[in-house]
């Protein structure tokens, strides 16, 4: 049988490994983006789980609007992404160091 | 019905498996095509467990929206993007332990955070519910949380104004209308007059 634990495990392994990709992957601007979508789905897995077991559509109401904002944040990002490309013809995190003290 | 209770674990614990892999794929895969890609299939086999959830109407918005869309845009723009690869897996290798370690270290205070919580008690069971999960949404959507539904469109707006005063770059050969200038235009500039002597035929 499934329980509540079954649903949270899952979104707590979806997490972490979104959390080591953006350890592993620290050069890599697009595959950051990509580790925090992973993070994003974790957290609305979590939600949707406990909006399901406590009966309660607020969660869902919650992911609806996270998905909102997290296509608006992708949007965005990959328009800065695709400028410093342009300007810069590189995406490697540690080439882009002007504002350093 | 007991027959259809069993066959929900071994689909819960299929569509798992794979999102799980797929996460691993994303972050560890060479190429960033591939890691889009992985990122598909783990918002696809999400989408099927929030089905289990019964979480009709966000299971379908996850696949139409964000493997259609935004998934789609980020591969257009790997794709576009003319990146070294080696350069920036450089320091891959030197990363992975600490990596592992903490996602070792945070997934495992999770699970204990979660089984020692006594959320293991809480059964999935399905009851005979006839109300539609997107019929349900909408009226929480529309009337309780109307104002932030109001406040999510508008930073669709707001998202869509940014992305395309970001990329947008004005090419001097493309040719535009400015009206400014076509109102401000004034008779002389547009009618010459020709003195010329009249022809006889």
């Amino acid at each position: 049988m499934l329980t509540l634990a079954h649903f949270l495990t899952l979104g707590a392994i979806l997490f972490s490994i979104g959390v080591a990709g953006i350890f592993l992957n620290r050069k890599n601007i697009i595959i950051l983006l990509m580790s925090i979508e992973l993070l994003l789905l974790a957290v609305n897995m979590n939600f949707v789980a406990f909006s399901r077991f406590l009966d309660n559509m607020d969660g869902q109401v919650f992911v609806f609007f996270i998905l909102t904002v997290a296509a608006a944040e992708a949007a965005i990002g990959l328009a800065i992404l695709v400028v410093l490309f342009r300007n810069r013809q590189t995406i490697n995190v540690e080439d882009i160091e002007e504002l350093k003290g | 019905m007991p027959n259809e209770i069993s066959i929900i674990e071994p689909v819960f614990y299929l569509f798992s498996g794979v999102a799980t892999l797929a996460a691993l794929g994303v972050i560890t895969s060479r190429n960033p095509v591939y890691s889009v890609l992985f990122l598909v299939l783990a918002f696809f086999s999400s989408a099927c467990i929030w089905l289990l959830l019964e979480a009709e109407f966000l299971a379908i918005t996850l696949v139409l929206v964000y493997v259609g869309a935004v998934m789609v845009l980020f591969l257009f723009v790997v794709m576009m993007l003319d990146i070294n690869l080696a350069k920036l897996r450089s320091g891959f290798a030197s990363y992975l332990p600490v990596g592992i370690l903490v996602a070792i270290a945070m997934a495992a205070q999770l699970f204990i955070l979660i089984w020692a919580r006594g959320a293991g008690s809480q059964v999935l069971e399905y009851g005979d519910s006839d109300v539609s999960n997107t019929r349900m949404l909408g009226e929480w959507l529309y009337t309780q949380y109307l104002y932030p539904f109001e406040i999510a469109g508008f930073i669709l707006l707001v998202a869509i104004v940014a992305a395309i005063s970001l990329t947008h770059r004005r090419r001097p050969e493309t040719k535009y209308q400015d009206p400014s200038r076509q109102v401000r235009v004034t008779r002389d500039e547009r009618v010459r007059l020709v003195k010329m002597d009249a022809e006889e035929d």
